[in-house]
């Protein structure tokens, strides 16, 4: 088991080709992680935004924080048994894989969601109502833009727990880049796990890579600090330091299993910036 | 005009929800904010200025009243539209830090549908109207000091014209001397643009600069007394008021009357760089420097001169009064003079004379033979 047997892996033109090779297996295990992604932020988001806007409901945020405790694999096994039975086709494992995936997925978006609405300056939303925005105005204009930067780092962080979890689906018969790992377990092939979880490894480096560029395009510069580092720098006629101010903000929590799968991957949002919020005197007399 | 007919707010306590129970934050006001004119509310905390004001624009609903604007009852306008159409300015400025200058101030007129292009020209006049640089409208509220922060929060109540102004503790959140100088530009600006404006402040001093007519409000949201600031200072109409009002109420009621003419001492006078026997051929103690133009610098004890008159020798404690201000800035002039003549200036900053506190006094008193019986027969 040496570098030149995962190389030796790399370079085997049969590991690239057929329903087993590289890419169909990437292929699959994008898919279990965007169809993922998509039903947890179609959840979390409106949710995580209202608990936000209103203040209403917080426990809800506490309540799928704490649903990250519930171990993945033993959830998935007990809804499959469950849910086995009743259907026959290829979704009895497709259901319940994708479900256990989106109760992991929704906990740091929900998080994210609200924590960025929540973080929005008081008196910048009490602005936006007393000028004459809508509730629907003050959500899209104000309050969204605001919470960008602390909703992606959940995004980020929901997009690496499930790229390194979607390996789990493989344990239940189905695809995805958990075939190297579960099927090199079976006969005993240590160098086709390697190169399975360096696989995974890349593959959440590189939607983080990506997730990364798109918050630096997305979020404004006023928000992200880099206007008032473009300044500083200026003012100091030097490289400004990193914004001494900035925290991580949802960090997940370190999973051992994700750890050994995803290695230097799963640091997380360590870029997160997180605007501090004061609690808010919305009604002072 | 906005008018207030026996507005009451109540707060549901924690333990009910009934409002009808709960406790009184305004207590049934009647108050007139006359048109183009500041109306000051003042208070100590927990008098519901803050729930008075924002009754107004609706961000608090009246428990029972009725509040009017022009006429116009504000209950019976779409919200959105009645704020619209009322200059909102906040303690901490409240912009949005996700957007420009610019497009925080333009954030009214595009919602009420003004395209960009006339907006931003709009905003762009009412960024150097505020006194603010025109190159900051590129920037960030992030890269703004508090009370730049404060300027764009006035320029953006003010981009779609609002008659009706409301401000929260405008200028509460900056610096001393930053506020001193905010609240002179809002009273020039002011002064040319008329606006209805209901203010809040905690601050009496700052309650008594800028309005026009001071209400101040007792804990539990009464009304205690609605003047001008002048009678607010002379008479008082109870102990909370006269305690709320302060101390020295009679010399800072002087700001209010205007300096009459008085013959003022002509001052000999060294420029900068002046030899030790030129000041010492004054044959004062202390000597008045002067500025090329002729603007006052700053006194200079002649003992103290070696060689030369230099800037570090200077008094700086001396403040100069102008021949326009009030009776309190010519005391104020004599007083905190080391040499006890207090250093009158022009419009344009240039010596005119010196005047001693005993030549003040008796225009002081004058003042008052004249209008005996102001301070004695209200209510």
């Amino acid at each position: 088991m040496t570098f030149s047997q995962v190389w030796a892996w790399f370079t085997d033109p049969a590991n690239w080709q057929g329903t087993d090779g590289v890419p169909s297996r990437v292929l699959e295990h994008l898919l279990y992680t965007g169809l993922t992604l998509l039903i947890a932020l179609v959840i979390a988001v409106p949710l995580g935004a209202w608990v936000g806007h209103s203040g209403r409901m917080r426990w809800l945020v506490t309540g799928a924080n704490a649903a990250r405790a519930v171990p993945t694999l033993g959830l998935l096994f007990a809804v499959s048994m469950f849910v086995g039975p009743l259907i026959k086709s290829d979704l009895a494992f497709v259901i319940p894989s994708i479900a256990v995936l989106v109760l992991l997925a929704i906990p740091p978006l929900l998080s994210g969601t609200y924590a960025g609405i929540d973080s929005v300056e008081p008196a910048a939303r009490d602005a936006a109502r007393g000028m004459g925005m809508t509730g629907w105005q003050v959500l899209a204009k104000v309050e969204a833009p605001c919470a960008l930067p602390l909703f992606l780092s959940g995004l980020r962080s929901a997009t690496l727990q499930v790229i390194a979890t979607a390996t789990i689906a493989a344990s239940v018969s189905l695809g995805g880049l958990g075939r190297y790992l579960i099927d090199g377990l079976a006969s005993r092939d240590y160098v086709q796990m390697i190169c399975g979880s360096i696989l995974v490894a890349v593959l959440a480096l590189i939607a983080d890579g990506v997730l990364a560029l798109l918050e630096k395009r997305a979020v404004s510069p006023g928000i992200s600090g880099r206007a008032t580092r473009v300044a500083r720098s200026r003012a100091r006629h030097h490289d400004a330091p990193s914004d001494p101010d900035s925290a991580g903000a949802d960090r997940p929590e370190t999973d051992p299993r994700q750890a050994a799968l995803v290695g230097p991957g799963s640091t997380g949002p360590a870029e997160a910036t997180a605007a501090t919020g004061t609690p808010s005197e919305r009604d002072r007399t | 005009m906005i008018r207030f007919e026996g507005v009451t707010k109540r707060y549901a306590d924690a333990s009910g929800t009934d409002e009808e129970q709960g406790s009184v934050a305004v207590d049934d006001l009647t108050l007139e904010a006359p048109t183009g004119k500041i109306t000051v509310l003042v208070g100590p905390s927990g008098c519901g200025k803050t729930t008075t004001l924002r009754m107004v624009n609706r961000m608090i609903t009246p428990t029972s009243g009725t509040i009017s604007i022009d006429g116009r009852d504000t209950a019976s306008l779409d919200v959105a539209e009645l704020r619209r159409g009322i200059g909102y300015v906040i303690q901490h400025a409240g912009l949005f830090p996700h957007r420009t200058v610019l497009d925080n101030v333009t954030t009214v007129p595009r919602l009420l549908g003004t395209d960009k292009k006339t907006a931003r020209t709009r905003a762009m006049e009412l960024i150097e109207r505020v006194g603010l640089d025109p190159a900051m409208a590129k920037r960030y509220p992030a890269q703004l000091s508090g009370g730049q922060q404060q300027r764009v929060g006035v320029a953006r109540a003010l981009a779609a014209d609002p008659p009706v102004m409301l401000m929260d503790e405008p200028f509460s959140a900056v610096d001393p001397v930053v506020r001193e100088q905010l609240q002179n530009e809002f009273l020039r600006l002011q002064s040319e643009l008329g606006k209805t404006i209901l203010c809040v402040t905690h601050d009496i001093d700052e309650a008594v600069k800028l309005g026009d007519q001071v209400a101040v409000l007792r804990v539990g949201g009464v009304l205690a007394q609605l003047d001008s600031p002048a009678k607010l200072l002379a008479d008082p109409v109870d102990d909370f008021v006269a305690e709320f009002v302060g101390r020295d109420r009679g010399y800072r009621a002087l700001s209010f009357a205007a300096a009459p003419e008085l013959s003022l001492a002509d001052e000999p006078t060294v420029r900068l760089g002046a030899g030790a026997d030129e000041v010492r051929a004054v044959g004062t103690p202390w000597v008045l420097c002067v500025g090329d133009a002729g603007e006052p610098l700053g006194w200079v004890r002649a003992a103290a001169v070696e060689s030369e008159v230099t800037r570090t020798l200077l008094h700086r404690g001396g403040t100069v009064a102008s021949t326009s201000g009030s009776l309190r800035a010519l005391l104020d002039a004599a007083l905190s003079s080391p040499s006890g003549r207090g250093v009158v200036a022009d419009g344009d900053g240039r010596l005119v004379g010196t005047i001693r506190a005993a030549e003040v006094i008796p225009a002081i008193e004058a003042r008052r033979d004249a209008a005996p019986a102001e301070g004695a027969t209200a209510r």
